[in-house]
């Protein structure tokens, strides 16, 4: 491929979720010229993923079209971030190729994923995350007539099993492993958020348990039942798909590649959500769960930033501040139980990359050492399944990732030498 | 509607699904085999985990963050002891 695919903006932004599309928007006046890249094949990121039959609610498509209607908005989908090219650019693969991305801005807006804990029977067909099947729903995945058991904890159970019983799956039961206490305490508070305690309110089910937890899921080839313990009993349900995740965790594997200082696992940012490495602010779920309502404020509090209007940007903090509250109250809420680290038998598969079972690790001291005895972690996705699993487990920290992020294509990495063998097109700016 | 070729197949399928989705309701339950010769699917549905990388025009990609077009050509090596990387 050519350097005709490499770029060159004022304001790169990566992520095109709620965070992503509020930054550019709050941006764009400015002038700036602004590229988003994001990895998946439309814009909207977790919550508002877009796909064939999605209705998107109105708030994101009023975001999108106003962000599609900004002339000096560009957005590439299918573009993954795979590396860095310090100073300033960043190395994306895309359909078409390879290509290096040079800014004298940069945003992070990576957002977060599922965490996946590990237990007998996960890794059979049938089994994927809560918020994973959702979104394998959202791309066309067909679920129609099929016996579902929603899993884990977090809210995330309930917006998964609403999108598999719009799309006619029946949804048998919903396991969510915090306890009932928490969850009216947590319910009790919710007044402060209104808006929050009507979708509460909206997604309920009658087929919600708290206090219960999958232990095993059965199957051949394929799942075929799964096994939930609570205080009082075990169960066993036929299904043919178990949705099960449990919470969230901020996908901060750029930042750190970027040298930005991480702090209780997410990116570590100041009041105007800049990072700690110059011209580079993160905002949204990468910086820490929150949901949709606390990425979009931080996504324009950053755009504001970036685009040099620190005082409005400032002027946001206190709407920041509510929604901050909020994902407090959600994390107190849903503090997994210890228990669900006595799930895994020995044999039971940690790493799906590499096929490390349990009985691999729990004699490790550390990730070094474990990677050493195992090859844990050395796969396809480089430790961002068994990464989280393990710290939940051991109280490993996941190790520190490296370039490529992502399998790449050896073109892709051949762009790394444009940087160097070709000057930019254009003088630099001051601040560059 | 868009025709994928599937282990040289033809086959149809609706416009503007993934190759996860498309995988799925042509029946391939099982889009590869792991290094120990266990059958997996796509699991988190979001570019993450790669359990759903499959080979697409000859190069291994993700089938939930491809959306399918015409004359596209998957292989799957579902088979067993046929697994591995690849
Ligand atoms: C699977 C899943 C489903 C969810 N569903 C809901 C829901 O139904 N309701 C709800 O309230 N909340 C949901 N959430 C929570 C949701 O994350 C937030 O509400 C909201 O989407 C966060 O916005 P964000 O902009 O911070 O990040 P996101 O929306 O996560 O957007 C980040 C984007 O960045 C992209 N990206 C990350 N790394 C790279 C890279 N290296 N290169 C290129 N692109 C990259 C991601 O693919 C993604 O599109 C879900 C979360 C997950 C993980
Ligand atoms: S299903 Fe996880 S990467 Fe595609």
């Amino acid at each position: 491929m050519s350097v005709a695919l490499n770029r060159e903006c004022d304001l790169l932004i990566v992520g095109a979720g709620p965070a992503g599309l509020a930054a550019a928007l709050e941006a764009a006046p400015s002038g700036a010229r602004i590229v988003i890249l994001d990895d998946n094949p439309r814009p909207g990121g977790q919550i508002w993923r877009d796909g064939p039959g999605v209705r998107l609610p109105r708030a994101a498509r009023r975001l999108r079209s106003r962000v599609a209607a900004a002339a000096n908005i560009e957005i590439l989908c299918g573009a993954r971030v795979v590396a860095a090219c310090p100073p300033k650019a960043l190395l994306i693969e895309m359909p078409e190729g390879g290509a290096l991305v040079s800014c004298t801005k940069l945003i992070l807006c990576t957002g977060a994923r599922e965490r996946l804990l590990p237990f007998p029977g996960w890794t059979l067909p049938g089994v994927t995350g809560a918020g994973g099947l959702q979104a394998l729903i959202k791309g066309g995945l067909d679920v129609a007539g099929e016996r579902v058991v929603v899993a884990g904890s977090g809210p995330l159970l309930l917006a998964g099993a609403a999108t598999a019983r719009t799309a006619g799956a029946k949804v048998l039961q919903i396991a969510e492993q915090a306890g009932r206490e928490a969850l009216v305490r947590f319910g009790r508070g919710l007044w402060r958020w209104p808006g929050k305690a009507l979708q509460a309110l909206r997604l309920w089910s009658p087929v919600y348990r708290a206090g219960s937890h999958v232990f095993e899921a059965l199957g051949d080839q394929r799942l075929e039942a799964v096994r939930i313990r609570s205080a009082d009993a075990v169960l066993e349900i036929a299904c043919d798909r178990l949705a099960c995740g449990f919470g969230l965790i901020p996908n901060t594997q750029l930042g750190e590649l970027l040298g930005c200082a991480i702090v209780n696992g997410a990116i570590a940012v100041d009041a105007l959500q800049a990072t700690s490495i110059a011209d580079c602010y993160a905002a949204g779920e990468c910086t820490g769960f929150g949901g949709s309502e606390l990425a979009l404020v931080e996504g324009r509090i950053a755009g504001l930033a970036a685009s040099g209007q620190p005082a409005r940007a400032a002027g946001l903090a206190p709407q920041r501040e509510r929604w901050r509250r909020f994902a407090a109250a959600l994390e107190r809420a849903f503090v997994l139980d210890p228990v669900l680290r006595t799930l895994p038998t020995p044999d039971t598969l940690v790493c799906r990359c590499e096929d490390v079972p349990y009985a691999a690790l729990a004699g490790c001291r550390d990730w070094v050492e474990a990677k050493l005895a195992s090859r844990c972690g050395m796969g396809a996705c480089q430790g961002r399944t068994c990464g989280a699993a393990v710290e939940f487990l051991f109280g490993w920290s996941p190790p520190a990732p490296r370039p490529p992020l992502f399998p790449v294509r050896t073109e892709t990495l051949l762009r790394l030498a444009d940087r160097r063998h070709s000057p930019p097109a254009r003088p630099a700016e001051p601040g560059r | 509607m868009p025709e994928l070729i599937v282990n040289d197949r033809p086959q149809q399928v609706a416009a503007g699904i993934s190759v996860a989705a498309a995988l799925a309701r042509l029946g391939h339950g099982t889009v590869r085999i792991s290094v120990g010769g266990a059958p997996r699917a796509p699991l988190c549905g979001m570019g993450v985990c790669q359990e759903c990388r499959v080979r697409i025009d000859g190069r291994l990609q993700l089938a939930c963050q491809t959306v399918v077009r015409d004359g596209m050509r998957i292989s799957l090596e579902t088979l067993l002891g046929q697994g591995g990387q690849g």
